[in-house]
């Protein structure tokens, strides 16, 4: 089949862009341009598989950066260079929140609409955009404004993703987010604006000893592979060569270590089947998405120990019979993402990435890939899609991933926070390990507190520390009010009552609680606090980051926006126990029926809510 | 392309469904092994000649042991697997997802069989209330991933919006589109390998598309129709057709089919020709057919309109 493309011409700087990302592909004859950009794909053989459609996100990510908008003949170049159809590139672009398909000022400001800013702001984050910078998504001044999920700077309260387009360009995160401070900055040359960079690790001043996780956070240089040697990196993997591949699953079998990115499946299952699987190449993924509302904790590791996840990577690596990884980094986190891309070229060229790596028979590189607005990217075979050039749709399971993951081959996938305990497993030995915690909940867990309490911030504490005491920990609620509620676990979480403070968080703790820790959020909220906005963004949230796919979250999301609306604002349809009623129904079918994770926990906050009445049933 | 099973079918594997012990070939969905046993499963998205996309998510049973239910269109079956086809929890689903996509698209001219499964699990489209009014064209499609109108939750928000009229050949109508992914797959690597089309944006936003929207003309389409043919809910119907019902003169009580091989090259396609008052109004490809399954080009598709002349 013959791929038509429009016609339209890309420009020379749109060229430019492409070719920064694709210039070493080897290109069918015939998809030269004419000089001027001007070109028309018929009589180029094409098929649609396009062998490097891997490098779609990355070329849109350069026509974004370059142009502040990816325009027709800019997506037609792209689509006829890579050998992939218009409407594919197109529908793939269109998936993202942070490309742009039409025409829009070189710098946009995505400020964050979510839970804990909301909370933090009153309910409304964005009234001081618009004072300075015009209606959200007005695009006619310099400067536009779109509001944006969770940012995962929850522990400042307010927070905003900047975007600026050109020659240079630059994205940054800041925190607290002052719309007359950021305008300042956004007077400065483009190259010297800032990200805000924090971490909020109270234990750090109070009880250094107590961290395990976190130790190296704020002692450590995050840009010097040899501070990271000299606070202890790389023994664990000096270690992992030592003992060999199964050995090391074996540590990890006996250390009971459960995946941290909200499943809470057991590590070394995943592990010793990808290093089974008799086909090859395998790929090990690490997932670096953070995405859901009021968790930060990844953010902090991979802006202040990031080659303690390159290490951890290519631990996972060895055992499992990969010489390839890939790290996902949220497209959100410029920051980390600076840090990791600087980690790995270091790890590379200090020998510790790359072929016979400590001098052993181990090749094992890194390549970071960066998401470009979808949560949903952060669920795995999404994820899978995602690099893969595809929209983030997820994929139905089975296949699992360590049967056909990452381009159908056996691929392991872990988050960040699971990696990095990797390190510590083999440094005081799995049993070692085991004996932290709870006996089914492992090791220390990474706990992200924020809303009113008076120290926020990331803490680590042993699995089956009291809701209560990690609340002490962070020197209790923080306003005069008392305690309303908690939310456990994020968007896909629930809420639990004040009631329930002495539930211990481990994984079974919180389950007989009917909760979930998911990926380590404990939004706090005093008796101010308006959960019906709480509840209101969280239905919104699902609905905004369903990938669209599957009829039960899909149309579901929306009508449970427009229950919780109703709610809210009494103009219920019947009565209020009818419409109670229904808001159950719909999260039983999307809870049953939906594809994946997303729609299936989309109604477990607002159910709880409810349940517990913090909203009026 | 079609299921390939023949090839690979070497053992019988045993499940039990609805408490029946049945055998049904090793590589068998667990529709495929219902359907043998005349248990009835409703689908949409699913077609025998198209690889299975599981999204509509109607077909779900229960299997013992998952904890959520299960897509039987997708699902092989495995030895000494437990199905449930007809437990309150399965019908509650499929009502459910049938009551969604009602009350949220126009599902008036489905095929006989929705319409009966429709019918059977007492499909209520107004549950969420009163539907919203339709968008404008082209305001679905330009919504920015991630952002969507904000309202007040009084109405239930729809897919609504004006037809695409952009050729002589056929019309979209996406206010009937129910996102089953059919046409996707038969302009892609199912059958055309035209990719003309595609799924667009996200979440309740998300959409079939050409690329930046581009009337069909200025797309990568060559009109063989086979999305035409696959579209369980009338969305992309035929231009003759679309007008025949804008007059009311449409009347499939008054048509005809007539079984013929096509004349325009040596494949030997099977058409089937429908006729109205002496005038040729559609051609079908027969779904059972090996040569086809279902699948024409623009001249067994549209020639018909050098006869009508
Ligand atoms: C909607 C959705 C979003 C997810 N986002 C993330 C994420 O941002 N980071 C993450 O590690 N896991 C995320 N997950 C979980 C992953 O699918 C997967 O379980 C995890 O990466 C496995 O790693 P683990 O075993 O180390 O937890 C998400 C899951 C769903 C359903
Ligand atoms: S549950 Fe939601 S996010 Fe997951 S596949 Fe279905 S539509 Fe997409
Ligand atoms: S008519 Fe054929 S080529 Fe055109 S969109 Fe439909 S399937 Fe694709
Ligand atoms: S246009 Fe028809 S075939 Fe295509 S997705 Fe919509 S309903 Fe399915
Ligand atoms: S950064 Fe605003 S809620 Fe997380
Ligand atoms: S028919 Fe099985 S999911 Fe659509």
């Amino acid at each position: 089949m013959d791929l038509r493309t429009s016609g339209k011409p890309a420009s020379p700087e749109e060229i430019e862009a492409v070719e920064s990302v694709i210039s070493i592909l080897e290109r069918p004859t015939g998809t030269e341009t004419d000089g001027k950009g001007s070109l028309d794909g018929r009589g180029i053989p094409f098929d649609n598989k396009g062998g490097h459609r891997d490098l779609l996100l990355p070329a849109l990510h350069a026509i974004q950066e370059r142009i502040g908008w990816i325009s027709h003949g800019a997506l037609d170049y792209l689509s006829l260079q890579l050998g992939v159809a218009p409407a594919e590139t197109y529908g793939v672009a269109s998936f993202y929140s942070m490309f742009s398909l039409e025409e829009t000022p070189k710098t946009v400001i995505h400020v964050c609409d979510d839970i804990a800013c909301r909370a933090a702001e009153n309910g409304e984050p964005a009234a001081a955009m618009s004072g300075r910078w015009g209606a959200e998504g007005d695009g006619s001044g310099e400067v536009m404004w779109v509001r944006s999920p969770c940012l995962g700077r929850c522990e400042d309260g307010s927070a905003a993703l900047v975007q600026r387009a050109g020659m240079p360009h630059r994205r940054i995160l800041v925190a607290p987010l002052a719309a007359d401070a950021l305008a300042v900055e956004l007077e400065k040359p483009v190259h010297d604006w800032a990200n805000t960079e924090s971490f909020r690790v109270p234990q750090r001043e109070s009880d250094p000893s107590s961290l395990r996780l976190l130790k190296r956070v704020g002692v450590a240089d995050p840009t010097s592979v040899d501070s990271y040697r000299s606070h202890g990196g790389y023994r664990a993997l000096r270690r992992a060569l030592e003992i060999g591949p199964d050995n090391v699953i074996r540590e990890i079998k006996d250390s009971k270590l459960m995946g941290r990115g909200g499943a809470a499946f057991p590590t070394a299952i995943k592990w010793e089947s990808v290093a089974r699987n008799t086909a090859r190449p395998h790929y090990f993924v690490c997932n670096a998405d953070e995405s859901e509302p009021g968790t930060f904790k990844d953010r902090v590791i991979m802006e202040q120990d990031p080659f303690a996840i390159v290490e951890g990577l290519t631990i996972a690596g060895y055992a499992t019979g990969c010489e390839k990884g890939y790290i996902y980094v949220r497209g959100e986190y410029p920051l980390a993402e600076e840090r990791l891309d600087h980690a790995i070229h270091e790890a590379r060229s200090k020998g510790l990435l790359g072929n016979r790596i400590f001098d052993r028979d181990f090749d094992f590189d890194i390549e970071l890939r960066r998401g470009a607005g979808a949560y949903i990217a952060g669920e795995e075979t999404a994820l899978f899609n995602s690099i893969e050039g595809k929209r983030a749709e997820p994929r139905n399971k089975p296949p699992f991933p360590a049967q056909a993951g990452l381009f159908q081959k056996p691929t392991g996938v872990n988050n960040v926070e699971t990696l990095i305990n990797v390190l510590e497993i083999l440094e005081i030995g799995g049993l070692a390990f085991s004996n932290i915690g709870t006996p089914d909940s492992t090791g220390t867990r990474l706990f992200c507190l924020s809303g009113s309490v008076s120290e926020p911030g990331l803490y680590e504490a042993p699995f089956g520390i009291r809701l209560g005491e990690l609340l002490d920990m962070a020197g209790g609620v923080s306003s005069p009010k008392s305690l309303k509620t908690v939310l456990l676990g994020g968007a896909a979480g629930s809420f639990v009552g004040p009631d329930q403070l002495d539930i211990a968080l481990s994984f079974e703790g919180v389950r007989t609680a009917g909760a979930t820790l998911g990926s380590g959020v404990v939004m706090v909220f005093d008796q101010d606090a308006d959960l019906d906005q709480a509840i209101l963004r969280i239905a919104q949230f699902f609905r905004e980051e369903s990938c669209g796919q599957c009829v039960p979250c899909r149309v579901g999301t929306a009508r449970q926006e427009e229950l919780v609306l109703r709610l809210s604002n009494n103009t219920v349809i019947g009565s209020r126990s009818d419409e109670i009623a229904l808001l159950g129904n719909l999260a039983t079918v999307m809870r049953e029926s939906s594809i994946c994770g997303l729609g299936q926990t989309a109604a477990n906050a607002i159910e709880s809510a409810f349940k517990l009445g913090l909203v009026r049933g | 392309m079609s299921d390939s099973v023949a090839v690979s079918i070497q053992r019988s594997v045993s499940v039990t469904i609805d408490g029946i012990e049945v055998a049904a070939p090793e590589g068998s969905s667990i529709l495929q092994t219902c359907r043998s046993q005349g248990i009835d499963i409703p689908t949409l998205c699913y077609m025998e000649t198209l690889t299975p996309v599981n999204t509509c998510r109607l077909c779900m049973v229960e299997v013992q042991g998952s904890r959520t239910l299960v897509p039987s269109c997708s699902r092989k079956i495995e030895p000494g697997m437990v199905v449930i086809t007809n437990s309150d929890r399965v019908s509650e689903s499929r009502k459910m997802v049938l009551e969604l996509l009602a009350s949220s698209v126009d599902m008036s001219i489905v095929s006989d069989e929705l319409a009966g499964w429709m019918e059977l699990y007492q499909v209520d489209k107004e549950r969420f209330g009163p539907m919203a009014a339709p968008s404008s064209l082209g305001e679905r499609e330009t919504m920015r991933a991630g952002h969507h109108h904000k309202s007040d939750g009084s109405k239930a928000a729809t897919v609504f919006e004006p037809v695409k009229i952009d050729n002589d050949q056929y019309v979209r109508d996406y206010s009937r589109c129910v996102l089953c992914y059919r046409c996707v797959e038969a302009c892609g690597t199912d059958a055309q390998n035209t990719f003309a089309i595609a799924l667009g944006g996200r979440g309740f936003e998300a959409h079939i598309t050409t690329e930046f929207d581009v009337p069909l003309p200025e797309s990568a389409c060559v009109y063989c129709g086979n999305c035409v043919a696959v579209c369980p809910t009338s969305a992309l119907m035929f231009k003759i057709e679309h007008d025949m019902r804008q007059d009311q003169s449409w009347d499939e009580s008054r048509q005809t089919i007539t079984r013929t091989v096509c004349p325009y090259c040596g494949v030997g396609c099977n058409l089937e020709i429908h006729t109205q008052d002496n005038k040729i109004v559609k051609v079908t490809s027969p779904l059972d057919h090996d040569v086809t399954e279902g699948m024409l080009c623009v001249k067994g598709r549209f020639g018909f309109e050098f006869i009508n002349g």
